[in-house]
């Protein structure tokens, strides 16, 4: 659960070196976002702040500062802890130069949250060729984590003095960008992660059966590896009236025996008064093989040398549909201003897992039995509806 | 052996290609890919919140950057 939030960490890579194309700088911005996620009894919202600045004509700095407030009553906690509250904050800095038809881009970033400690560092280049058309790049990240876990000592949270793990994380990633026609650009990547070190969550556990009738629960056992392949295709085309539709495909694969499968449509329309803009978008995600040592119940405790019981890991299908609304402005008083935009975005998420049950029917809620408990194995499937809404407003300058 | 003959042939005619591309779309025809709706991500901290979404909800991880987009030229 908690591994999870440090890969946010290579997202904002993503998005602050991502930005970058080869030959150009990005363009400078700031952006101020509020996000609050609400589903599956997790609420999770803060405040995320992304400034980029060019600094002369070869050089560009981007930061970017982000805050998660948690809430969670998910059910995994649910069946077998409190409920928890917990806030992490994640800082990052990186740094583009441009030489020539080159872009090379390093930064850091850093996340604090009580039970976690994420370092990242990570390096680019992109290089533009065959008159601009093609992009290529390549891109390295290395992560160092820290891995605490918290528990109430006399009514105080704090840190397991006897628990400290760490999980070192690598990426290796390029891809292709290729103007097509004068309407169509195409993208291609591949990504290669290897992870090694504490993997699971210091919290979560699995079930066995005692014997048909009642289960017992004990902690997750991992492998201290994991290496995943992931390679996407996306494409952009402009339709003749200024709107756009894209497309995008990811096949993903790991040493774990996880495969999914992730496709996305999006449509963007700006209204002809040039103010206005609307975004549509559904994504679909279906993970078709579990992870091997994954299952929702095992048949007895100590079954195998790894057991998961992690959602995450099960089968299940996604669907996510989004829609964005655009109001672009300028200011006359600040001529530096070149143009300021309010967006708002609604995405409603549902998730329906085919091997994983609601154990609560059985386990009942924070130690608390349900008047009926069914028997283990028989629970119904579950399913998760999420609401994920997003206020934020950029200005270009 | 044929095969390598026809790997050659093929290497050949690629790289005869690559000295003598010209981009077949011109700077001055990419207005249209200049546009910001044709960007890949039009809100680089918008996607970057909701991709982490994702990721803490799936097993998939990774390729999953927009990488920009447009044209580079503006």
């Amino acid at each position: 659960m908690k591994s999870a939030y440090t890969r946010l960490a290579l997202f904002v890579i993503t998005c602050l070196a991502g930005v970058a194309h080869a030959g150009v700088l990005p363009e400078d911005r700031a952006d101020v976002l509020y996000f609050r996620y609400d589903g599956g009894g997790v609420v999770i919202n803060g405040p995320s702040v992304l400034v980029r600045k060019s600094i002369g004509e070869h050089v560009s700095v981007a930061a970017n500062y982000y805050v998660d407030m948690v809430s969670s009553a998910s059910v995994d906690v649910e069946t077998s802890a409190s409920p928890y509250d917990d806030e992490r904050t994640q800082s990052s800095l990186s740094l583009d130069f441009l030489h020539g038809k080159s872009t090379y881009s390093v930064g850091a970033v850093k996340s604090d949250e009580s039970d976690y400690l994420a370092n990242t560092v990570f390096a680019s280049l992109s290089h533009d060729m065959f008159g601009d058309l093609t992009t290529i790049s390549f891109g390295f990240k290395k992560g160092e984590n820290e891995v605490f876990r918290n528990v109430k000592i006399d009514g105080v949270k704090m840190n397991d003095p006897t628990f400290a793990e760490t999980m070192e994380s690598k990426s290796y990633n390029v891809s292709i960008s290729q103007i097509l026609t004068k309407n169509l650009i195409m993208s291609a990547q591949y990504e290669v992660i290897t992870d090694e070190g504490f993997l699971r969550s210091p919290y979560r556990s699995v079930r066995f059966f005692i014997d048909p009738f009642s289960q017992g629960q004990q902690s997750e056992i991992y492998p201290n590896t994991r290496s995943s392949n992931a390679a996407s295709v996306r494409a952009k085309y402009f339709l003749p009236y200024r709107a756009a539709v894209d497309a995008m495909y990811r096949f993903y694969t790991d040493t774990w025996g996880v495969m999914g499968h992730t496709a996305e449509l999006g449509y963007v329309h700006p209204l002809p008064d040039n103010k206005w803009i609307f975004e549509g978008r559904v994504r679909y995600y279906t993970q078709t093989d579990p992870a091997d040592f994954y299952q929702d119940i095992f048949p007895r405790a100590d079954y195998a040398n790894f057991m998961a019981r992690d959602k995450e890991l099960a089968t299940y299908d996604a669907i996510t549909a989004g829609i964005t609304a655009t109001y672009e402005f300028k200011v006359e008083r600040f001529p530096w201003l070149s143009k300021g935009s309010l967006n708002l975005r609604y995405d409603y998420m549902q998730v329906n897992y085919d091997d994983f049950r609601d154990a609560r029917y059985s386990l009942g809620s924070f130690g608390e039995l349900p008047e009926e408990p069914l028997q283990p194995g028989t629970e119904p499937l579950y399913k998760l509806d999420a609401n994920i809404l997003q206020f934020y407003i950029s200005a270009f300058f | 052996m044929r095969i390598r003959g026809l790997i050659l042939v093929t290497l050949a005619a690629l790289s005869a290609g690559c000295s003598s591309i010209e981009p077949w779309v011109k700077p001055y025809d990419r207005e249209n890919l200049a546009d910001p709706i044709m960007s890949f991500s039009r809100a680089p901290i918008s996607q970057d919140f909701l991709d982490h979404v994702f990721e803490s909800r799936e097993g998939s991880r990774g390729a999953s950057g927009g990488g920009g987009g447009g044209c580079g030229c503006n």
